[in-house]
């Protein structure tokens, strides 16, 4: 069984966003890059199904300028067998799903896996384009993800319940908790991922669809109206008389 | 040319984002001078969604299928396809839901389209752009996207926007098939479990919420939470470090690596307000705290406070909600 896992390179979920001046960009300075925590789902669950398997092989696959290297060999830390770094700024989710796509294809993978969504652009996108490109199934979100042979069963979170659905491979699916607990390198993993192959390659195909013109923070409270415990229930008549949500 | 909507129904009933979808498909068209078409999925009432006039939409197309009642991406996205092709739709609304963004993401590719989810406000369309706006960075910022191409799509964010009801105006309702077949239905759910739901409110499109954190300090004092929720009509919810310890489920999550949600009312209760946590809740209208400790960082993120102990104004607040009703 042949997985690729696509991770995104992400502010840290602690960062305060800020921008440059101009609204334009998002102001990197001094902030701290992750794997997106959605992506470590898809890479763990990919790494324990490989070695429940006994055999196969983990791909890991990031779209993203040399900055993101770091958290690539951080994956291959983790278990990853190889990478592959599509040597391009992320434009939008259209692009980034042609470069995997393209690459899903090229090495015939079997399992596409990724996070259910960034927690930076939060498109929720590029899995059913991908599957779309490929012409396989896509089951976003996945919340569990078992193998057999060729067949996967998963249970995919729908609003108020799941479903349980079983496709043959290839497929891809895009994971959240509770799949699994994703892990951390250990100090062996980090010095065996130094030699591990880290391929990379131009991106291909057509220019993005969206582009950003600009970014805004969401506005500012006007402060908290403080009520006392002791008359905590007064509270609730604010609810309803003066901010009229009740 | 037209814009569809995609119209989500459970039960019968058409699902309360899906109203607002309605209504924002409906503007959209408005602001384009023509008029909007619906496509319903899921298992549908005619009655109720010739009631979808009241939101503005004058057409519903209805394929009475009896496989599409429950979702399957392919099927769905075949059906919505065909139905914009039919329609000539140059714009398709859909709800930004688990379905919404499975579907929308697959004719984007099929459709050629451009696709900006999670939007949050109509688009601007002046001098010849078309502008969305919609949330990024999990909550903490917006980004203002300009779609490209003769045809869009787009998922709109849950309680972002508020639903028209034109009260008395009716859609006309038509059946409507995709000829779809077998093949079309291979990745069909094998089975569909739902959740017991506290009073039936669904998280995401809860209207009022109420959420506790660690300060609850164990599971089984959840009930102050769950009496507060039942008398306000809200929904439960949890901070991560809560789902973490597996005192709540996973899907009662709010936060960045959760669900973010936009309600009416949020009300939080022994949550100290983590950067993670508010990225999640920071759009909802009126946000309120308890907490006992008075530097909780919640408080600077809120409008109404209670520096006090839960325990002690959880059962207050409950007696308080039953007294005005």
């Amino acid at each position: 069984m042949k997985f690729l896992v696509c991770i995104s390179n992400v502010p840290d979920t602690t960062t305060k966003i800020a921008f440059t001046p101009d609204n334009k960009e998002f102001n990197k300075a001094g902030v701290q890059f992750v794997i997106n925590p959605w992506d470590e789902y898809a890479l763990t669950r990919a790494i324990e199904l490989k070695e429940a398997a006994g055999s196969g092989t983990v791909t890991v696959l990031n779209v993203g300028e040399a900055d993101t290297e770091p958290n690539i060999r951080k994956a291959l830390a983790i278990g990853a067998d190889d990478a592959i770094r599509v040597n391009a700024v992320p434009q939008d989710a259209y692009f980034v799903a042609e470069q995997i796509a393209a690459i899903a294809k090229d090495g015939a993978y079997d399992v596409i896996l990724m996070g259910k969504e960034s927690i930076d652009y939060n498109g929720f996108q590029v899995h059913g384009m991908v599957g779309e490109m490929l012409g396989i199934p896509t089951v976003a979100p996945a919340m569990k993800l078992d193998m057999s042979g060729n067949t996967a069963t998963l249970e995919r979170e729908i609003e108020g319940g799941k479903e349980i659905v079983t496709v043959n491979t290839p497929f891809v699916a895009s994971c959240q908790q509770p799949m699994c607990e994703p892990r951390i390198p250990n100090m062996r993993g980090i010095m065996t991922a130094r030699t591990k192959p880290l391929k990379v390659v131009p991106a291909v195909g057509e220019p993005a669809r969206t582009t950003v013109a600009e970014f805004a923070l969401p506005p500012k409270k006007q402060g908290v109206k403080l009520i006392p415990a002791e008359t905590a229930g007064d509270l609730i008549k604010l609810l309803r008389n003066e901010a009229k949500v009740i | 040319m037209s814009v569809l909507v995609v119209v989500e129904c459970a039960d019968g009933e058409v699902k309360k984002s899906s109203l607002e979808v309605a209504s924002y498909g409906a503007q959209v068209a408005a602001q384009l001078g023509t008029t909007a078409t619906a496509i319903a999925v899921g298992e549908a009432n005619e009655a109720n969604l010739a009631k979808l006039g009241e939101q503005g939409i004058t057409k519903v197309l209805y394929d009475a299928e009896p496989r599409l009642k429950d979702f399957v991406n392919n099927a769905y996205t075949k059906l919505i396809a065909t139905a914009a092709e039919q329609e000539q739709a140059k714009i398709i609304v859909l709800a930004n839901s688990n379905i919404g963004a499975a579907v929308g993401s697959r004719l984007s590719v099929r459709l050629k389209a451009s696709l900006a989810t999670n939007v949050v406000e109509l688009p601007k369309t002046d001098n010849g752009q078309f502008l969305v706006r919609r949330g990024a960075f999990s909550g903490k910022a917006f980004s203002d996207v300009v779609l490209s191409g003769d045809r869009k799509i787009i998922a709109v964010k849950k309680n972002s926007t508020e639903a028209r009801h034109d009260a008395g105006k009716t859609a006309e309702v038509t059946g409507f098939s995709a000829q779809l077949s077998d093949a079309d239905f291979a990745d069909a759910p094998t089975q569909v479990v739902m959740q017991d739901q506290a009073g039936g409110i669904l998280l995401p499109e809860a209207e009022r919420v109420v959420s506790g954190g660690r300060g609850m300090k164990g599971p089984e004092n959840w009930g102050l939470i769950e009496d507060l929720a039942k008398a306000l009509g809200a929904a439960t919810a949890c901070s991560k470090p809560v789902s973490d310890v597996d005192w709540r489920p996973h899907h009662e999550h709010v936060g960045q690596t959760g669900i973010t949600i936009s309600p009416n009312l949020y009300i939080a209760c022994g949550i100290s307000g983590a950067i993670q946590h508010l990225a999640g809740v920071n759009s909802s209208k009126v946000i309120v705290v308890i907490n006992k400790d008075p530097e909780a960082p919640f408080f600077k993120a809120a409008d109404y406070g209670i520096v006090g102990d839960v325990f002690d104004v959880l059962p207050k607040l409950t007696a308080a909600v039953k007294e005005l009703n």
